[in-house]
């Protein structure tokens, strides 16, 4: 007799927010915020894989030096194109609309956001956004640089500038309503019992990041509308042929682009603070010094934009003030990396696929974090300035850590969100596969831009083709480790193996409710008596129940 | 989500609820703080390289009309504080009332707006191709609304920034962009508030406001009071710090 038939198959709940209503208007009507998070994953991805489609035509011109692929023009277009889907439509909306829209009620035990159609009308402000945005790729695109500096886009630029503008003046206002809505929701919506520490590192994160949402993205809004009126109308304040000051755009542009980085890296902290506990089997170490950490980040993150400018002609004393800031960041960002190594000594670490995005998070975020201490530098950053050594330094941040988060946090959280399990394995190869790519594609460029290799030209003398296949090779690798996850999550969503309430099992509030959710995402407000990532007084995990004895890892059949 | 009363679904408390839209308002008006920061600031900065072509730009500005606006904007501040009053006291009847002086005031504030911009055009005052700080100077025929007296005044005070600053026409153009774009954004958010205050009218006619429940003219009474402060610091900006030496 088999023992397994004796364990009864598990079944999705009758009654959840996925089944409540249908329809395309209970959809694009709905003012739950589960829903608006699957509205904006649909969204983020479809811009992902736009911007995906721009990097794969880089790649390939960049395989000679030559490049035989584009035009010069055409290849501007490109990276310009890239890299205002990726920031602007994917990277800044990720983690925050998807996951944090999702999961930061049902963490804080509310039954939803404070300001539910100010939600929906968030994800339909960005979707306005992102079709000007597309309006402006395919009426030929533009070919500014994402950065839009002036008086290129504002004068001499003849490509499709003003409809890219509008778009992210536009999408901005998305990113201000998300902000502003989990400030609120943070502050007012908490059930009884979840203090301020007990909240899950998470929602520290997010209230971190929607500080500098809320503070950043007003000062881009009134400068791309300065640009943009300067484009359209021919005001003045970026045109030094009417006397404005093209300086003024780039301390603007920055002023919100630098904190905007945190906007992208803080949400991706906040998942691996909560992946690695869970699958290390320990509270997480130094809780309050994490938390304090995300808030030092989003403050002095608002001190350093000027390192972007060191070589503008920016007043030296300006630029060793800037250069001494920018270094402070280091130091709330190692005391996280610390506390996470901290949380795994000793633990019972077992390798499931969000852990191993964590530690490629891990990995990858030291690189891109200790890079961007030599571009702090003033002496080096004159040598790497705007080589491939910038553009790898950066992508091991954005992709490596906000991308690698965000697919952690994806995976962690999938049975959740859709009450299937994703296929493990496949999953585990996938992982795995992103992180080979991802260094072949981007360790290479830190050795061009370190050998002199400038970013956006089209061409490069033929002593730095090897280290160009390289990263072309790598970033098919690298494409290959991106459409699996998109194709096995889409195909678990439907026809994956039922997950239960709490597969890991973890810790947090969104695991005492059935999975997928209920609209209402709890049956009864929860009342919370436990301290965060406390796996030793929480027999309803059902992992030991005597408290003192070492507990079972993660999946501990594995 | 369901509503229950006034009570919507996600909120357990009328008073939850109620805290949780001040404080939203209230981090919505830090956005906007930020957002008009930007413009202030390059304003600032080009007031300070170009101040003699700032002071000229705003010697043409009509003292009259910016004051009269401005105490305009003041009594619509205070009509509107009424109006946050009578809902909090529960004196339903003058709700609307002091809702609609507040709308009254706020459109002699767009009237007289109109009558300075329409100005402005007629002037050769707005930014762009004819843009011709001295056109008022050299052409008096066509700016019959600007007095003799104060036409010589004019030519005497350009001719001097002229004298220090041989680009005073471009550099007047910066000081008007930072006059449109100012003010453009500035009667924006008041249409926008305009909006807003016919919205509670509707919702103050039909009773819907108590001394236990009033969050939207609360809320709405702190939108309208930020986009007078603006103009408070516009108008001394735009109006009043260069006009004398």
């Amino acid at each position: 007799m088999s023992i397994t038939a004796a364990v009864p198959a598990k079944t999705l709940p009758q009654h959840h927010y996925l089944n409540a209503t249908y329809g395309i208007r209970s959809w694009l009507l709905t003012v739950d915020h589960k829903r608006i998070a699957l509205l904006y994953l649909a969204s983020v991805t479809f811009f992902f894989f736009i911007g995906g489609f721009f990097a794969m035509m880089i790649r390939l011109h960049l395989l000679t030096p030559s490049g035989y692929l584009l035009s010069a023009d055409t290849y501007n277009r490109m990276f310009t194109m890239h890299g205002v889907a990726m920031i602007f439509f994917f990277l800044i909306p990720s983690i925050p609309a998807v996951l944090g829209n999702f999961f930061i009620p049902l963490m804080i035990g509310a039954k939803d956001l404070a300001f539910p159609k100010i939600n929906l009308l968030s994800w339909y402000i960005y979707v306005i956004g992102g079709a000007f945005t597309l309006y402006s790729m395919i009426s030929g695109g533009l070919d500014t640089g994402w950065t839009f500096y002036t008086p290129l886009s504002t004068v001499y630029s003849n490509s499709a500038v003003a409809p890219a503008v509008i778009g992210v003046f536009i999408t901005g206002f998305s990113s201000i309503l998300t902000g502003l809505n989990f400030l609120v929701t943070i502050h007012t919506m908490r059930a009884p019992g979840m203090t301020w520490f007990r909240l899950p590192m998470f929602v520290w994160a997010h209230y971190a990041t929607s500080i500098v949402m809320i503070l950043g993205t007003p000062v881009i809004a009134i400068t791309l509308a300065l640009a943009g009126m300067e484009r359209l109308f021919g005001l003045g304040f970026f045109n030094p042929a009417m006397g404005g000051d093209p300086i003024l755009f780039q301390h603007l542009f920055w002023f919100y682009s630098h904190p905007a980085v945190y906007i992208m890296i803080l949400p991706a902290m906040g998942v691996i603070s909560e992946l690695i506990p869970t699958f290390a089997r320990k509270q997480l170490f130094g809780y309050h010094f994490v938390a304090a950490a995300s808030l030092a980040i989003a403050v002095i993150g608002f001190l350093v934009w000027a390192h972007h400018m060191f070589v503008t002609g920016q007043s030296t004393y300006a630029a060793l003030a800037f250069s001494f800031l920018t270094f402070l960041v280091a130091i709330p960002s190692a005391v996280k990396t610390f506390n996470w190594v901290a949380t795994l000594y000793g633990g019972s670490i077992s390798f499931d696929t969000p852990m191993l995005y964590a530690f490629g998070f891990l990995g990858l975020f030291l690189i891109g974090g200790l890079t961007g201490l030599f571009l702090g530098c003033l002496g080096t950053d004159i040598h790497i300035h705007d080589t491939y050594f910038v553009v790898a330094h950066f992508h091991y941040i954005m992709v490596g850590g906000a991308v690698m988060g965000y697919l952690g946090g994806l995976h962690f959280w999938w049975p959740k969100m859709t009450g299937r399990m994703y296929p493990e394995w496949l999953a585990r190869v996938s992982a795995l596969i992103l992180f080979v790519g991802f260094n072949l594609t981007f360790f290479p460029q830190f050795l061009l831009g370190y050998l002199g290799m400038p970013r956006r030209y089209h061409v490069y003398p033929p002593e730095f083709q090897v280290y160009n296949v390289m990263s072309t090779a790598g970033a098919s690798i690298l494409a290959i480790g991106y459409l699996l996850p998109m194709i096995y999550l889409t195909w678990s969503a439907f026809y994956g193996r039922v997950a239960g309430d709490n597969p890991w099992p973890a810790t947090g509030l969104e695991w005492k409710t059935q999975s997928p959710p209920l609209t209402e995402n709890f049956e009864v407000t929860p009342i919370v008596t436990w301290e965060p990532y406390d796996f030793h007084h929480r027999p309803d995990l059902g992992l030991d129940p005597v408290s003192t004895h070492e507990i079972m890892p993660a999946h501990g059949d594995d | 989500m369901h509503r229950t009363g006034e009570l919507y679904g996600q909120f357990k408390t009328l008073e939850q609820q109620k805290e949780s839209a001040s404080l939203g308002m209230w981090i919505f008006l830090i956005t906007e703080v930020m957002f008009f920061g930007g413009i202030m600031l390059a304003y600032a900065l080009n007031r300070h390289v170009y101040f003699p072509a700032f002071a000229a730009g705003s010697n043409t500005l009509s003292l009259k009309l910016g004051g009269f606006n401005t105490v305009v904007l003041l009594a619509s501040s205070f009509t509107m504080a009424m109006a946050v009053w009578s809902s909090q006291v529960g004196k339903k009847t003058l709700i609307p009332i002091f809702l609609l002086l507040t709308i009254t005031l706020g459109f002699v504030f767009f009237g007289v707006k109109y009558v300075e911009y329409s100005q402005k055009f007629h002037h050769h005052l707005v930014p762009g191709k004819k843009f011709d700080i001295f056109f008022c100077v050299n052409n008096p025929a066509s700016c019959p609304d600007v007095a003799p007296d104060e036409l010589m005044e004019e030519a005497k005070l350009l001719d001097e920034a002229k004298a220090a600053d041989p680009d005073l026409n471009s550099h007047a153009q910066l000081y008007y962009s930072a006059y449109f774009g100012m003010t453009g954004l500035h009667a924006l958010h008041m249409v926008i508030g305009a909006g807003l205050l016919f919205w509670l009218l509707k919702g103050s006619l039909a009773g819907r406001f108590t001394p236990q429940w009033n969050t939207p003219v609360d809320i709405v009474g702190l939108y309208w009071h930020f986009v007078d402060i603006v103009w408070i610091y516009l108008f001394p900006l735009l109006y009043l710090i260069d006009r004398h030496k």
